[in-house]
């Protein structure tokens, strides 16, 4: 008997063998395509954003020969920074490359091929090096924007005049510059090392940097002591009743509301409310830190639940405090998935623009912030500006600055990864 | 280790709120310049700030961009350091923002016209270019148009540009424009979809029987998908307009400045999109901008004074001053030295009671 329902079930698991075969098949197809979708995806975006973002971490320089004339800088004897025409010693250096442009308007066209980068570069050279004065001094300087996107070919010189933003002219003088070695691209320092500028050639993303560092320096400080705190009472001493229900509910709910209604009650508490300056980094520290409060609070229950009750159970078994537990033995084994918790939050923090809108952080700010309420500004809002300026040159820096920030993010991810991997522990 | 970590956290934090306490004292007294306002006045404020920052012993002002009317809002909340300095606008300061900045203590303001700024309808390069009236762009764009008889009204049923006038090509109407909380899309609705308003008797004859309907008939604009909502973005217009020849766009005259070689103007009226027809006024659809100043705060915030003469200077707002190069387009020499001798004397603004 026994032996004819196992044949039975012999026979009824072959026959159905096939489609279950086939049913297998169908979802790993299915789940490889789904794969294939995202990570061509993936290599789409990176692909755009690295072909246009790439150039931008070079610049155009043009050589400049500039002399230091004593009858410009210091008229009456004494060197006067304050009236000092340094445009006129920029562009009579770069006349020297083109001694057969004379008519006003042809200068002025002359003109627009060099940069306001240079007039600057001449103030800080003679502020640091009085001495200067009636010398001359070779300076490789950047030059102007559309200069730097004809060489990157960014503007296409075959298009008929009327449709590119150089002239025939103009073109005429970039290729005399190239012809005599004049120019040469370099990395574009200042992308990293200036504020904020109208003028692409010497925008940079260094005071967005130092103001979404302000920014995270405040979130971290706030919200990993809080967040940890919080985790550990409610895990490790809360009662457990309607009220810590209620409350678990509600920090689940907060990590999903959108990050612009933290924005809102940013500037109607800290701005309105505290009057605290608007566009400081502390506004933006604080806003982010209501935003990842719930993330770390999440996290660091986690971590903290992970840790075994036989560790807690051995310790009160050895006459250890309820403190004494979770100071000793909870928080040190729980200390690296909150941590890894806080730097996911961070990562958040740094990506986000939404919060950061209504508190005054979308500003033309060029002084790179040196305090926690000087005006700043934020990479992803940087970004946003960028993709907005209507000139061509900003186009590649946007790419250029989202390629920074993923860079950060990309750091701050493999670090919370790496943690995770080193520290690990399996119970 | 662990406890070392934390209580490093902790005197972390403790040290960064005396900081930050510290600093936020500090606040009390501001050195720099503060602009809020019109997105369109950005690109032209941001530049002079930068020149009149890097030009002068000032640190360069902060500027905003928050929206003609949030802009004024911010600037009518109050006199003093945590208030804009100034604030910009694409439009005039209107009565109800004089009354509230009043309200608030804000009573001497000045005003300053800066120049104009072109809204261009624009295609693609290569795509076929378009000649259009002011007419054509209201029965084109219209949520309701006149219907077969004088005083009719009906859903815009105009499917392609022939629809709409036999001289134009046949292909369907897509535009893209910016969304009602734009500056551009104000002046675009009352300059062109107006103009074109006026040009159909009947409807002329209701501005002053029936003013109400003539705006709510002139200022609407279609919703069924001929015309698409692109955001404030004008660079994202200009790039859908590329991937897509079939379709035109409205944005700021800077942006078709600067971007000749991806597309181009439809001429409106007869007039070709140019710098030079703007400033003429022969192509209609120009407005001025405007930056608004509180008299109370020049010569106590410290280079306040200095930007308003480096903005009101023949090198920046001049003919051929750097402005012009963004595409500002300069008023004419009485109009600047009239504007430029009242901001020197701070003449405050006065607006007519309505």
């Amino acid at each position: 008997m026994a032996h004819v329902d196992a044949e039975r079930t012999k026979r009824l698991v072959e026959a159905s063998l096939g489609a279950r075969h086939r049913r297998e098949r169908l979802f790993q197809v299915a789940g490889f395509l789904a794969t294939t979708v995202g990570v061509v995806f993936l290599a789409i975006f990176f692909w755009t954003l690295i072909a246009q973002g790439y150039s931008a971490f070079v610049q155009t320089f043009v050589k400049l020969d500039v002399e230091f004339s004593e009858s410009e800088l210091a008229p009456a004897g004494t060197l006067d920074l304050q009236y000092a025409n340094f445009d006129a010693l920029a562009r009579s250096a770069f006349r020297e490359y083109f001694p057969d442009v004379t008519g006003r308007s042809d200068r002025r066209e002359l003109n627009k091929l060099l940069s306001v980068g240079p007039s600057y570069a001449i103030r800080d050279a003679i502020e640091q090096n009085p001495d200067l004065v009636g010398t001359t001094v070779s300076m490789w300087v950047p030059a102007a924007a559309i200069v730097d996107m004809l060489v990157k070919e960014n503007i296409d010189r075959n298009l008929p005049e009327s449709q590119r933003p150089l002239t025939d002219q103009q073109i005429a003088w970039v290729d005399r510059l190239i012809e005599r070695d004049a120019l040469d691209t370099r990395f574009n320092t200042a992308l990293f090392s200036n504020g904020d500028s109208r003028e692409p050639e010497l925008a940079g993303i260094r005071g967005a940097l130092m103001g979404s560092f302000y920014m995270l320096l405040i979130t971290i400080a706030l919200a990993f002591p809080i967040g940890a705190a919080a985790a550990v009472y409610l895990e490790e001493f809360a009662p457990k009743n309607r009220w810590s229900d209620l409350i678990e509910v509600n920090i689940n709910n907060l990590a999903a509301v959108p990050s612009i209604v933290f924005g809102l009650l940013g500037l109607a508490v800290f701005i309105n409310w505290m009057a605290i300056p608007r566009s400081a980094p502390l506004v933006g520290g604080l806003v982010l830190s209501l935003l990842t409060l719930p993330v770390i609070i999440i996290a660091s229950r986690a971590a903290i639940k992970a840790v075994p009750p036989s560790i807690r159970e051995a310790a009160f078994g050895l006459g250890a405090s309820r403190v004494q537990v979770v100071f000793h033995h909870v928080i040190p084994l729980a200390l690296p998935g909150m941590l890894n918790g806080a730097i996911i939050g961070m990562s958040r923090a740094l990506g986000e623009s939404a919060p950061l809108l209504m508190i005054g952080v979308v500003a033309f700010i060029v002084d790179v912030p040196s305090g926690f309420s000087d005006p700043a500004t934020a990479l992803p809002v940087q970004i946003y500006l960028w993709a907005d300026s209507p000139e061509r040159a900003f186009a590649e820096r946007t790419s250029a600055a989202i390629i920074v920030l993923l860079g950060f993010l990309l750091l701050m991810n493999l670090a919370a990864i790496i943690m995770r991997k080193r520290v690990e522990r399996q119970w | 280790m662990s406890k070392k970590s934390m209580s490093a956290v902790w005197l972390a934090s403790i040290v960064g709120g005396l900081v930050t306490a510290g600093d936020v004292h500090a606040q009390a007294g501001r050195d720099y310049v503060y602009i809020v306002g019109s997105s369109t006045v950005y690109p032209f404020s941001t530049v002079v700030a930068e020149r009149f920052g890097r030009g002068s012993d000032f640190r360069t002002p902060k500027v905003e961009a928050t929206g003609s009317g949030g802009g004024l809002k911010l600037f009518c909340d109050g006199i003093g350091v945590d208030y804009p300095d100034i604030a910009n606008s694409s439009r005039a300061i209107k009565a109800s923002e004089v009354a509230n900045c009043a309200a608030n203590g804000v009573d001497e303001i000045i005003e300053v016209k800066i120049g104009y700024d072109g809204i261009v309808i624009a295609n693609a390069t290569g795509a076929e270019p378009i000649a259009l009236t002011r007419k054509d762009i209201f029965l084109a764009l219209a949520k309701h148009v006149p219907g077969p008889r004088d005083g009719d009204l009906i859903e815009n049923p105009h499917r392609t540009w022939r629809d709409v006038n036999p001289a134009l090509p046949n292909q369907q109407i897509e535009v893209l424009g910016p969304p009602p909380t734009s500056g551009t899309r104000d002046a675009f609705v009352e300059l062109a979809m107006e103009g074109g308003c006026q040009a159909i008797d009947w409807i002329k004859a209701l501005k002053s029987s029936d003013g109400e309907r003539y705006k709510e008939l002139c200022h609407t604009i279609r919703e069924d998908g001929a015309f698409i909502e692109a955001g404030e973005n004008d660079n994202l217009i200009v790039q859908k307009l590329e991937a897509n020849p079939a379709a035109f766009g409205i944005f700021g005259f800077s942006f078709l400045d600067q971007n000749g070689e991806k597309v181009q103007g439809a001429t409106v009226d007869g007039s070709e999109p140019t710098f030079e027809a703007i400033a003429d006024g022969d192509y209609p659809i120009s407005r001025p901008l405007y930056f608004y100043v509180k008299k109370a705060h020049v010569d106590v915030i410290p280079g306040l004074r200095g930007f308003l003469r480096e903005f009101t200077s023949e090198r920046a707002w001049g003919e051929e001053g750097y402005l012009s190069e963004r595409g500002l387009i300069p008023m004419p020499d009485e109009e600047r030295s009239a504007v430029a001798a009242a901001v020197m004397s701070l003449t405050p603004l006065r607006m007519a009671r309505e």
